[in-house]
């Protein structure tokens, strides 16, 4: 019987014939943590190591991106914890403004196609954009592959296979998508399901909308959300600075799902009647077509985020706000995913615009998304964030409403002041 | 092993926001002064409602949205026995048994605040005490089961010297 891309990967890294509920120890290729879960790993690291001084499995980065820089003398504390530990053990800590880790790790790390990646953040699933099984753990579960020489237990998932035709309309983006997804699946439709992209609609998205779309894959709760690497993803390997090598599609032959392989369920979405989508507070599956509730007053608008804080995004941001203004009731605030796309968006002449547009840049990383810092909201405010997750004070502030949308939806609506719909610009 | 405590019902989809907010997360490190936060954005002063062993009961989908350990951290040190509920996310079921957390799943319609309940790990049972009658609860599966009764896989690897399933 054939395999689903899941049982594939999974089946090379246990050294097994795996089908999905097999319970196996995993070889894993790649892990990381960001600065909300890294003290928890180190603790944990310690505990398993206690009286050994063995070293940390080394295919491991830290990232400084939640809280950075630190707002505070007792996250100053848990940097300091995480710098010193990797000079320690001779480890890369991807510090202050380097960006979301899901961003830098993609970019910067020697990450594959068809690789078993941990991150010890919910949003790793980021990673299945380029064709890796890439997945959310606890922290105590990266220190057991820290400490076991990177193994960790994993249960294969069963699959569903969600089959994309056509194409986005004009105004219609990858966010609109994977929100109508959250929207017909729910928060717990896929718990514990690897979601699998299929269909001709695939080539139809960039690596940018691919990002969006894996990493909200666990917003339906699912284990992994996979696109298997075509041209597009190649070219975008390729292209990848830091790493300076040329792959193809031959080495990936393992990257594939058999024709015959049994998913346990099947979805047929039409891009072409996709429309605008929006998560009501305070559900990220509560949402609804832009339309429904079109002229809500907004106080804040976040664009950035491992969601949509890309190039790709940022441009869209700007040829709205392009000789325009931001209301003058609302604020704008704008963090770059990465440095790397900070400087490409300074070249371009994006970020110029959305400064003058009377947008506030902010430090690349997480921003105002976890509510540690730069721009938490007031009691009673609406916030239209491009983020993905919009939970009753995410943002730092419990009395505060967060609306979850496209860097288009969230540009447009941040010049009227209110939810509006980006169509109307091409009409 | 046993448990007897009082249960505090949630409802469906509790995320680890609600568990334990950002804005405390990152910048406390000590458990116990994190733990007095708990639920604090959905129930403010509910550590103060937690006597030793209670239960937290909830509906579908408990713990959803981010990974962070410190959600069932905090569920521990606030002296919780064991979280009941109809479903749970898989990340979160994940870090309760690697903390030694019991994550029990069973329909919690017949729970309702402040019953009195027993659960009965070794036998597969749960007891509300207040309303007299048994729940039946999901199998637990034998990896959790060896993983929960050393508290945690900490010490799990520890007494197997690895991590032999």
């Amino acid at each position: 019987m054939g395999k689903t891309i899941a049982e594939k990967i999974l089946s090379n890294h246990a050294n097994l014939s795996l089908k999905a509920l097999d319970v196996a120890v995993c070889d894993v290729d790649f892990c990381y943590s960001q600065d909300g879960t890294s003290t928890l790993v180190i603790d944990s690291f310690n505990a398993f190591n206690e009286g050994q001084n063995k070293n940390p499995f080394p295919k491991y980065h830290m990232v400084i991106d939640h809280s950075a820089p630190s707002p505070s003398q007792s996250i100053s504390r848990v940097h300091d914890k995480m710098r010193k530990f990797c000079k320690q053990y001779n480890l890369v800590c991807h510090d202050i403004g380097e960006g979301v880790c899901h961003e830098v790790i993609a970019n910067q790390a020697d990450v594959l196609p068809g690789q078993l990646i941990c991150g010890a953040d919910s949003h790793t699933c980021t990673l299945g954009a380029f064709g890796a099984f890439a997945t959310g753990m606890g922290s105590t579960d990266i220190a057991l592959i820290l400490s076991s020489g990177g193994k960790n237990w994993f249960k294969v998932p069963e699959s569903i296979k969600i089959n994309l035709h056509n194409k986005l309309p004009k105004g219609v983006y990858a966010k609109d998508l994977v929100l109508y997804i959250a929207g017909m699946l729910k928060a717990d439709g896929c718990t514990y399901k690897c979601l699998e992209y299929h269909g001709k609609g695939v080539n139809t998205l960039s690596m940018d909308a691919r990002f969006t779309v894996s990493n909200m894959s666990v917003e339906v709760g699912a284990k992994a959300g996979i696109f298997m690497p075509d041209d597009i993803t190649f070219e975008w390997l390729n292209k990848r600075e830091r790493l300076n090598k040329h792959f193809t599609k031959s080495e990936f032959k393992d990257c594939y799902p058999d024709s015959d392989a049994t998913y346990w369920k099947e979805i047929d979405i039409d891009l072409e009647k996709i429309v605008p989508q929006i998560a009501k507070p305070h559900r990220v599956d509560n949402t609804c077509e832009v339309t429904k509730v079109l002229g809500t007053k907004i106080d804040q608008v976040f664009i950035g985020t491992c969601t949509n804080g890309r190039l790709e995004d940022l441009r869209i941001a700007s040829k709205i706000l392009e000789n325009q203004k931001v209301n003058a009731e609302t604020r704008l605030i704008i963090a770059p995913a990465s440095k790397d796309i900070y400087i490409k968006a300074i070249k371009e002449g994006i970020i110029n615009i959305l400064v003058r547009a009377g947008g506030c840049v902010i430090t690349p990383g997480c921003g105002p998304c976890v509510g540690t810092h730069s721009g938490v909201p007031a009691k009673g405010e609406n916030v239209l964030s491009t983020a993905n997750r919009n939970f009753k004070g995410r943002m730092g502030n419990p009395d505060s409403y967060i609306y979850l949308a496209s860097p288009a939806t969230a540009a447009y609506s941040s010049i009227k002041g209110k939810i509006s719909d980006p169509r109307e610009i091409y009409k | 092993m046993e448990f007897e405590g009082k249960a505090h019902k949630f409802g469906d989809y509790i995320n680890t926001d609600y568990i334990i907010s950002g804005r405390y997360k990152f910048g406390i490190t000590d458990p116990l002064e994190l733990s007095k936060h708990i639920m604090e954005d959905i129930r403010p002063g509910f550590y103060d409602e937690i006597e030793q062993s209670d239960f937290i009961v909830a509906g579908r989908d408990f713990g959803c949205g981010s990974s962070r350990e410190q959600a069932p951290l905090v569920i521990k040190t606030a002296g919780i026995s064991a979280v009941i509920a109809k479903s749970f996310a898989r990340i979160f079921y994940r870090n309760c048994i690697n903390l030694g957390v019991f994550v029990i799943e069973c329909n919690t319609d017949r729970i309702g605040q402040g019953d009195k309940l027993i659960l009965d790990i070794d036998n597969n049972k749960l007891k509300n005490k207040t309303k007299d009658i048994e729940i039946p609860i999901n199998f637990i599966p034998e990896l959790v089961k060896k993983f929960l009764l050393v508290e945690g896989v900490i010490k799990y690897y520890k007494r197997n010297k690895g991590l032999r399933l």
